[in-house]
């Protein structure tokens, strides 16, 4: 803690002279921190309760085994067992095939828009609002529009209306295995690009504009205007978001639930997130949730050391 | 978020005001217009007219742009069936509680970590900020545990807002979000006040809060937002038909119910949601930007 006395000689004197003094200090600095720590209290006490004793309890939930009101250890019985579920590696192959299409097309696609919106000079805030808009609708309701009005595998369905007057071969969405997760990326990169949109566009409106002049000048053209300034100029948000995205799609959860009822056909459904809540609080298998859930974490931090391992590197 | 047509981009001006750039521009602009429009406002207007058609007129190839025989009893029987206005309420109620509970708390608690900085402050900082790593799912089961029986009080959360309204608080964003701009407001003025025998709650009150009117509108929006959208938690703490939210009333209405009326319900659920946006964007967006990081 800094002191507001000015440093060496005064704060000597004071502290060998006058004894008095020093110990009235020590009682201000207490009731300064006291004061601190009240205004603190409400949020340490919501945190204690909801994240850091939960995360804590998680892990011991995990080797634990509560059964007619006894509890009792079990060691790696809930892992070997979350493990064994049918469910369980196509719930990872899921959720990996998420991630890495939502990385494409969630990732990619809002970067490409804002950089198109960036370039227009008209319309601005009205293009602004349109890629926002589905960001605020309730996750259910956008849903419910996919799965009833877009994804209908009839002909009568918005999306194989479209293909058929485009003369392309129809899907049948979410019934189709194949057609299921790419279906999911689609809904869930329609309901939330908008935030990312609006995050480049402010990180590209900090892009000087002599950098494009000096490149142009030295014969760059559009896609070397990209690649070399427009990029690099961005790589810090880019890599914050690429996180953010791989975090946000590890927890699918409600896509599956509502366009898929869950599981899908044959599992084509299944994800991580929603084979927690399947054990969790329908199975009544809530030390095997947790077990999934220790393991998910590990898996993002293995995942998030490695990503941080191969940027810095770069630098 | 201002007219900045003078500053340069990836294309430069002297580029687009020549003939065949100026040609180009034009056309990619209605291009983007025009397409930007059916993708993102085409669903919703095929949601809002699809629940004024009939179950055989949904069902109908090729699909009807524009409702034979528009009738409003999908909207109404979605309304009477599934008890919106209570669900509505319900939504409403904990999303207030939620924006009261988070301004009271999260304010006094990047007030102290921005102001009045007590030992061990930054400490506390970076536990709540390390919480931002810790996905949702992965702390949902233990979370539902301690809420079913809270450590030594022993009593349940089900079906209490407070349930809802508590774990809100423990949002490190919002107060990242604070402490910053409390940070920007010069301690000078702190002293000022303290000079004139004001204590620290009064400065908050009468010097902090005040200058910070936009921040808690942009975190008062926010929070209000994710309690209108989210849906595992509530669907976990509020199981009940009378203290449901909305969102998950309509899923667990969607099993027994036709089409239309799930979409009716649909539509009615996002209304609240898109009126707060189109009148509050301005402050929504210049919030989502202003806790990014400069690139």
């Amino acid at each position: 803690m800094a002191t507001m006395t000015a440093p060496g000689t005064t704060d000597q004197l004071t502290r060998s002279a006058v004894p008095a003094r020093k110990s009235g200090r020590r009682s201000r600095k207490i009731r300064d921190n006291v004061t601190g720590y009240a205004f603190l209290i409400g949020a340490i006490f919501c945190f204690a309760l909801f994240t850091w004793y939960p995360m804590i309890r998680g892990i011991i939930m995990s080797f634990q085994k509560t059964r007619r009101g006894v509890t009792t250890w079990v060691g790696w019985d809930n892992y070997t067992r979350i493990i064994a579920d049918p469910s369980f590696w196509p719930a990872w192959r899921n959720t990996i095939y998420f991630t890495l299409l939502a990385l494409i097309i969630g990732y990619a696609v809002p970067f490409f828009v804002a950089i198109l919106l960036n370039e227009l000079r008209h319309a601005k805030g009205y293009l602004r609002v349109l890629v926002y808009l589905p960001v605020m609708l309730p996750p259910a309701s956008a849903l419910f529009l996919f799965k009833f009005y877009a994804y209908d595998p009839s002909d009568a369905g918005l999306f194989n209306a479209i293909l058929k007057a485009l003369h392309l071969p129809t899907s049948q969405w979410m019934q189709s295995p194949d057609a299921t997760m790419p279906a999911m990326v689609i809904a869930s990169t329609w309901m939330n690009m908008g935030s990312a949109v609006l995050i480049y566009l402010a990180s590209l409106q900090n892009i000087p504009g002599e950098l494009y002049e000096a490149a142009e000048l030295d014969g760059a053209g559009l896609w070397r205007r990209i690649w070399n300034v427009t990029i690099p100029q961005t790589k810090l948000i880019l890599g914050l978001l690429a996180m953010m995205q791989i975090v946000a799609t590890m927890q699918v959860f409600i896509e599956p639930l509502i366009l898929a009822n869950g599981a899908g056909t044959q599992d084509s459904a299944t994800t991580v997130a929603y084979l927690i809540y399947q054990h969790g609080f329908y199975q009544n298998d809530l030390n095997g949730a947790a077990a999934l859930g220790v393991i998910t974490l590990l898996a993002l931090a293995a995942f998030s050391g490695i990503y941080l391992r191969l940027t810095t590197r770069n630098d | 978020m201002s007219q900045n047509s003078g500053t340069r981009t990836l294309i430069s001006q002297a580029q687009l005001q020549r003939g065949k750039g100026k040609v180009v521009y034009w056309t990619l602009l209605s291009l983007v217009v025009v397409s930007f429009t059916l993708v993102f406002i085409g669903p919703l207007y095929w949601m809002v007219t699809g629940a004024l058609k009939t179950g055989q007129e949904i069902a109908q190839t090729p699909p009807t742009l524009w409702p034979q025989d528009p009738n409003f009893s999908n909207y109404t029987n979605a309304w009477s069936n599934l008890n919106l206005s209570k669900l509505l309420f319900n939504t409403f109620y904990y999303a207030l509680g939620a924006v009261l509970f988070q301004l009271v708390f999260d304010t006094a608690a990047a007030y102290s970590l921005s102001k009045l900085r007590p030992v061990l402050g930054n400490v506390v900082l970076g536990a709540m900020l390390a919480t931002l790593m810790i996905p949702v799912i992965v702390l949902i089961v233990p979370q539902y545990v301690t809420v079913i029986d809270l450590p030594l009080v022993h009593t349940s959360l089900i079906n209490q807002p407070l349930a809802i309204w508590l774990p809100l608080v423990a949002n490190a964003f919002n107060i990242f979000l604070l402490k910053r701009f409390f940070d920007s407001i010069p301690d000078d003025l702190m002293a000022a006040a303290q000079v004139d025998g004001a204590g620290p709650l009064r400065t908050l009150w009468s010097i902090i809060l005040p200058m910070s009117r936009p921040i808690l509108g942009v975190v008062s929006i926010f929070s209000v937002t994710y309690v209108w959208k989210d849906f595992l938690w509530p669907k976990l703490v509020m199981p009940d038909g009378s203290t449901r939210t909305v969102s998950v009333g309509i899923v667990a209405f969607s099993g027994g119910s036709s089409v239309n009326e799930v979409i009716a319900a649909s539509v009615i659920a996002a209304i609240p949601t898109v009126i707060i946006f189109l009148i509050f964007q301005r402050n929504i967006m210049s919030g989502l930007t202003a806790g990014s990081v400069k690139g």
